[in-house]
């Protein structure tokens, strides 16, 4: 009996065998696909113990910061928002049970103190447990609030951006939500079942009609292409045909052969459409790519919190082959959908001279050991050349003087700028504002957006343009 | 050095094994060292050498290595589960007195194995209720018929009717294997036993069925009809024997798992647990997850993630909050990989491997062969039940409820560990003594 003894011994060493190795294949070999795998909450869960880093405004306010709760082994943290609704939509939140969304997001691993393998095994080895860093945003609260506090309580958007850092001091989308509501589910719930939506971010996800504001970026391509000057003259006669259907200027006014500088200070539609056909839609849809449109926007925040700006059939964006009215696209109509973000980022590229700068949320990582990393700003695209912007910069500071934005004029400022007045249907507008102060040495670019008011761009957004603006260079938080 | 004083020395490991285990825990959930874990480690080193004094007096030629073996397996589980809630690391302590008491009345009272063999077919009746008293007293947990509660008690009687089936075959194998292999006959080229002996071998194999449908219970099936197997093969040699045997099986099992949902499932969950890893895959799916997190060396001793954190007010363990189910039991393989990686599961089977040597070590040196065969028998039911756990947790077989011997938190299966681990010492100090006298003889 005893040969079979040790034959037992060995088939039984043999399942043995097994055993080491299939623990070896899932606690080392496909550990990784393990972990990566969906159902897998344990990295969730796992970040709840790091104590994740502060989210701090452009001045040093706490934007979001993380408490511990529980003790030893149970000790996690959870996050709160001291400012509230202020900075609901462009920081997002950071539950477990809710997950993450904007800024929160798309900068979770600086806030988890995320690091190469190698460097966490040496800070594992010098027995450092891991900690977050500290995220300062390019936001500034009294811009914020001054935003806030223009749009009074209506549907609608202000984006802020330092033209020659891309940086956002304000991103405000109304109605607004409190992060720190989030975390119960019966208000979560109730967020994501309003009409109004006030978890979606109308800043960056918001497609409205441009209106006018659409020639800033007609008028690039005119001027810069060489086409036009900005004395090239067309007729401002209303009603004309385009593509065949009659178009009017606003109130049906009429205007003689007048240049581009008037067309654009009195917003005259039939000039800029004609100049749109004149264009056509290759060099239209060239200097809108330029300006970021069609693809979207390079901020660093969460991909699907993003659209891209552009004509629109259905959710497909549409591309100079399909059949698109061109000379409505010129002044804002047709199926264009745009972001605010977007048009800041228009306004902005003419600020700085013509270069588009991406736009970013933050300014200043600093790490456990206070070793501190600086946005290094970086350039998008050229749209136009410095001399084309200074022109375009000229001409828009007519509109705020003596045209349709002079609402939006600061004391003792030079402003440029452009309204825009989307009729969505009879009597109800999406205003708009879009510019930039001071118009000599641009420090701040802003685009606000009203929804489905009665009133017109340059009244409805001209004052929250101002007020936004004062606050920012007021505050020496600029550029 | 004589058997027992090594069996003293070895015993050190074990409770420095306690010791460092506790301080470890409580310095990763406290941030303070109390002095408790040395006294944990005094503690338990105590009951080890009150247990081995036992052993010394009444087994002196025993294997000096498996009790300080299954005292580490036993450290190893006490620190786990203190590591877990230290409600749970208390009961357990209880049940390891319990079970050490038990051992030493088996070793005092049952002064003669041998006369277990007088009483086989009551054993093998004792066996049998003990295995299907669930189904009619007890509930089930995960559809199977496991446990029975006594008061506040609950019992699982498959631990000590194993130990019951174990004694029966031994005895009945060894009476019939020259029957068995005398009157085998050729057919198809297999060896087939003769049909008249065939019998009681066919009742065997029907019981194994009844385990897994009457009582659902996979696990116990396969340790059961393993151990049979085994023995069958170490009684007559032949291999033909254990073929025709594992055929039978799993035709038996391939054929239940089509008709009864609850083992069909476990075969589906098996092959793809990822499927659905939020509801019938979960558990293992989980368990696989855990094992990640412990890669080489694991995440130290406290660090894994077995409850939501921050679950607090919870007290009602392991139910509330639970990440990983059954930690404390099933699953406590997975929880020992997360915190001490793949080098801690490691010597977990490792350790299993040198208990089977030394029982494997045993059954050899036996001269008779109702002690060979129940020194394999044995040892073979204990190893195939850490298989039999390690192997589902691990995804190497259908995942099955059994308890991991000496670790797993459990009153029934430490104290009828300990009474197998008496019955093997027995064995072992019996033939190990005419080993020595042997020698004795041919020495003068």
């Amino acid at each position: 009996m005893n040969r079979q003894i040790v034959k037992l011994f060995g088939f039984i060493l043999v399942l043995y065998a097994l055993l080491f190795g299939f623990t070896s294949y899932w606690s080392v070999f496909d550990s990784s696909s393990l972990k990566a795998n969906v159902a897998n909450r344990r990295p969730l869960l796992e970040e709840q113990k790091i104590k994740r880093g502060d989210i701090l405004a452009a001045d040093g306010t706490v934007i979001a910061h993380s408490t511990p709760q529980g003790k030893g082994n149970n000790k996690i943290y959870v996050r709160h928002y001291p400012l509230g609704a202020l900075f609901g939509n462009p920081i997002g939140y950071s539950f477990v049970d809710r997950g993450r969304v904007g800024t929160e997001l798309a900068h979770n691993d600086e806030l988890v103190g995320n690091k190469t393998e190698f460097l966490s095994v040496l800070d594992q080895l010098q027995g450092h447990s891991q900690v977050g860093d500290n995220l300062t945003s390019s936001l500034d609260p009294r811009a914020q609030e001054a935003a806030v506090n223009g749009l009074a309580g209506r549907q609608g958007s202000v984006v802020a951006m330092v033209p020659s850092t891309g940086e956002i001091r304000a991103m405000v989308s109304i109605p607004e939500y409190n992060p720190n509501a989030v975390q119960s589910s019966a208000a979560f719930q109730h967020l994501n079942t309003q009409r109004s939506a006030p978890l979606f971010n109308r800043a960056t996800q918001g497609g409205y009609p441009p209106g006018s504001t659409m020639k800033v970026v007609t008028a690039t391509a005119a001027l810069d292409s060489g086409q036009f000057t900005p004395n090239s003259t067309l007729s401002g006669r209303s009603p004309i045909e385009i593509e065949g259907v009659p178009l009017s200027n606003s109130g049906g006014e009429q205007f003689g052969t007048i240049d581009m500088t008037t067309a654009l200070t009195n917003s005259v539609n039939t000039w800029w459409a004609q100049a749109g056909e004149k264009l056509g839609k290759d060099t239209m849809f060239k200097y809108m790519d330029r300006y970021g449109f069609n693809a979207k926007p390079r901020l660093d925040y969460p991909n699907f919190q993003l659209a891209a700006s552009g004509v629109y059939e259905g959710n497909r964006l549409l591309t100079p082959s399909d059949s698109i009215d061109i000379g409505r696209v010129a002044i804002g109509q047709e199926r264009l959908r745009v972001t605010p973000l977007q048009m800041a980022e228009v306004a902005a590229t003419v600020a700085n001279k013509g270069e588009l700068m991406e736009p970013r949320l933050w300014s200043k990582l600093t790490d456990p050991d206070g070793r501190v990393t600086h946005l290094e700003p970086s350039r998008q695209s050229r749209v136009m050349s410095e001399t084309t912007a200074a022109e375009l910069n000229d001409m828009m500071q007519k509109v705020v003087q003596e045209g349709t934005g002079t609402a939006a004029a600061v004391s003792g400022i030079d402003v440029a700028g452009k309204t825009g007045t989307a009729e969505i249907s009879n009597g109800v507008n999406d205003a708009w504002f879009i510019g930039f102060a001071p118009a000599s040495d641009p420090q701040i670019a802003i685009s606000c957006v009203v929804e489905h008011t009665s009133g017109f761009g340059g009244p409805t957004c001209g004052p929250i343009f101002k007020s936004v603006a004062e606050a920012i260079l007021n505050g020496g938080s600029g550029g | 050095m004589s058997a027992r004083t090594r069996e003293l020395f070895a015993l050190i490991p074990a409770a420095l094994l306690v010791t460092g285990g506790f301080t470890a825990v409580l310095i990763t959930n406290s941030d303070k060292l109390g002095n408790l874990s040395l006294f944990y480690g005094a503690y338990f080193l105590a009951l080890c050498v009150v247990t081995h004094i036992v052993i010394r007096i009444r087994l002196p030629d025993a294997d000096p290595y498996l009790f300080p073996l299954v005292a580490v397996l036993a450290a190893f589980g006490m620190v786990m589960l203190y590591r877990l809630d230290t409600g749970l690391a208390r009961d357990q302590a209880n049940w390891f007195v319990l079970g050490l008491v038990l051992f030493s009345a088996t070793i005092i009272f049952l002064r003669d194995y041998e006369a277990l063999e007088r009483y086989r077919y009551l054993i093998a009746l004792v066996g049998i209720v003990l295995l299907v008293m669930p189904r009619f007293l007890g509930h089930p947990t995960n559809d199977a018929f496991l446990a029975v509660d006594i008061g506040p008690v609950t019992f699982q009687p498959t631990e000590l009717a194993k130990i019951c089936i174990v004694v029966f075959l031994a005895s009945y194998l060894n009476e019939r294997r020259e029957v068995l292999v005398v009157g085998a006959r050729r057919f198809m080229g297999l060896v087939l036993p003769p049909l008249k002996h065939l019998g009681p071998l066919l009742v065997v194999w029907g019981a194994a069925m009844v385990l897994l449908v009457f009582i659902r219970d996979l696990g116990s099936s396969v340790m059961f009809f393993g151990a049979f197997l085994a023995l069958i093969y170490v009684a007559t040699g032949r291999i033909s024997f254990v073929i025709i045997g594992l055929l039978m099986f799993v035709l038996g099992a391939w054929f239940f798992s089509h008709t009864a949902a609850h083992i069909h499932e476990r075969f589906e969950i098996w092959l793809d647990p990822f499927k659905d890893a939020g509801g019938s895959g979960y558990q293992i799916a989980q368990s696989l997850f855990a094992q990640a997190d412990g890669g080489l060396f694991g995440r130290g001793l406290g660090e894994s993630l077995v409850q939501l954190p921050g679950a607090t007010g919870c007290h009602d363990f392991p139910a509330c909050g639970a990440i990983l189910p059954a930690p404390h039991t099933d699953f406590i393989y997975a929880v020992i990989v997360d915190e001490l990686g793949l080098f801690g599961g490691a010597a977990v089977v490792l350790i299993y491997a040198l208990i089977a040597e030394r029982g494997f070590k045993t059954a050899i040196l036996a001269e008779d062969g109702f002690s060979k065969l129940l020194a394999t028998g044995l040892t073979t039911i204990l190893a195939l039940q850490a298989f039999v756990i390690i192997g589902g947790v691990t995804r190497v077989i259908p995942l099955t409820g059994v308890t991991l011997p000496f670790i797993s938190y459990g009153g029934s299966s430490i104290v009828a560990n300990f009474i197998l681990l008496a019955l093997l010492l027995m064995v072992s100090d019996k033939s190990r003594r005419r080993v020595r006298l042997q020698a004795e003889a041919e020495a003068e």
